[in-house]
């Protein structure tokens, strides 16, 4: 096993793609040590990414926010400017794991590690967010959903990196939400997550919407449909009911130790509806 | 596998040393170093041992490799108290009785530092959240609430 600490991304891309055996990228670690320990993984490279130059930012750029791949999540929660931007970004980022975890774990990690529960995905695909692609043949950026494909595996092609998750600048009247179930308090695995994210006009009417669900199929599920139902009202209880039915009928859910179909097709509906609630008032609407 | 040689800072000191590249930061302290305060209960990130400060952030040692501390910050248990002088915390936990076996201790001590450098003053329900990476099959946890926030005090009146 070897392990390097690159300067640029060409050369993390380069070492990436030049290598023989299994190669594992290394930012927050969260996911890939503890694979490690279980021996589910034995890389022969790690390419630890947090010496490249502007992967450890957060930069706000006219077109938006770019959140850099080593970038950890307690950092996204300590960003004023991002914190109001994208407020349902941010809190999916931050029930990742415990104090000590949100002091490694990042986002594109959380994207890439692949698991149907993950946190921060359902908001971020919600928010419409899109992932830098950085390999062998240059820089690509696609929309973050098209990342996971199924449990445990991603698009990205050998040596591809994600250097960075990019959000849009806000359009006024805009919030977004997320939530999920768990049985404990804190420091669990999503049972059941939604992510909401909406944009009102001047009279508080739903103009655009973008609905995700997580841990309900074998990747994120963006529910266009249910983005239908929610555009062009104000969320009146009748809208937020069929938004309810909609999510529910959408989930493609396993039956395990955490939760049942059942079970898990009931509380999509009513987590759509309580981040959809959320996502309105932050967008002012009333 | 070849080693990898590491200068990093260790509780204000500068350390050198070679470790396996899939090493953890946990094991480096403990089998290479010999400070043994930060401990391995789970291994996987869930119990909160091996709590330390890396670069001013709380993270658990056995998700960090060793190569990564290059250039970089530890501080671990061993660096809080001064010389024969215990750190509030440490003093805290003992008048409160908040601990049994210790294995947790060294880790909510790093935890609660952390806590109380980023929140001088924080609630009841901030503690809890703030020390739910730390488990303790002891104590049933209140009298470290009590111990962090009696500390707290002491502190802000320091």
């Amino acid at each position: 096993m070897r392990y390097i600490r690159p300067l640029s991304i060409e050369d993390a891309v380069g070492q990436l793609a030049g290598s023989a055996g299994t190669a594992a990228i290394l930012a927050g670690g969260s996911d890939l040590l503890v694979r490690m320990k279980g021996g589910f993984v034995e890389p022969d490279l790690i390419v630890d990414i947090k010496a490249i130059d502007g992967l450890s930012e957060i930069r706000e750029t006219a077109e938006g926010f770019s959140i850099g791949a080593a970038v950890p999540c307690a950092v996204l929660g300590e960003n004023v400017a991002l914190k109001k931007a994208w407020p349902g970004v941010v809190e999916a980022a931050k029930l990742i794991g415990s104090k000590q975890v949100q002091g490694r774990c990042t986002i594109t990690g959380n994207l890439c590690n692949a698991s149907p529960a993950a946190d921060s995905v359902p908001a971020l695909v919600a928010a419409g967010a899109r992932a830098s692609v950085v390999g062998p043949a240059g820089r690509r950026t696609i929309p973050v959903q098209s990342v996971p494909t199924a449990p445990g595996k991603t698009s990205l092609a050998k040596g591809e990196i994600i250097e960075a998750i990019l959000l849009d600048k806000r359009a006024p009247r805009s919030g977004d939400a997320y939530l999920r179930f768990i049985p404990r308090t804190e420091m669990d695995i999503a049972v059941v997550s939604a992510g909401v994210n909406l944009t009102l006009d001047e009279h508080g009417v739903v103009k655009s919407a973008r609905v995700a669900l997580g841990a309900v199929a074998a990747t994120v599920l963006l529910v266009e449909e249910a983005a239908e139902v929610l555009i062009g009202s104000k969320l009146d209880e009748a809208t937020l009911e069929r938004l309810a039915k909609v999510c529910s009928g959408a989930c493609r859910p396993i039956d395990d130790k955490r939760g049942t179909i059942e079970f898990r097709r009931k509380v999509a509906g009513v987590l759509a509806k309580r981040a959809a609630t959320t996502a309105y008032a932050r967008a002012g609407g009333k | 596998m070849a080693g990898v040689a590491v200068t990093t800072t260790i509780n204000g000191d500068a350390i050198e040393y070679l470790c396996q590249p899939d090493e953890t930061l946990l094991d480096v302290l403990r089998d290479r170093l010999g400070l043994t305060g930060a401990k391995e209960g789970c291994g996987t990130g869930d119990c909160g041992a091996c709590s330390i400060i890396l670069d001013d952030r709380l993270v658990c040692s056995c998700l960090v490799l060793g190569a990564e501390a290059e250039g970089r910050r530890v501080e671990t248990i061993e660096g809080m108290a001064q010389g024969d002088t215990l750190h509030p915390l440490q003093q805290k936990f003992l008048e409160h009785a908040a601990l049994q076996c210790g294995i947790c201790t060294p880790g909510f001590l790093v935890a609660a530092k952390d806590l109380l450098a980023k929140n001088p003053d924080p609630t009841e329900e901030e503690i809890r959240f703030g020390l739910a990476g730390n488990l303790c099959r002891c104590t049933g946890y209140d009298k470290i609430v009590r111990a962090v926030q009696d500390a707290a005090s002491v502190m802000k009146g320091a």
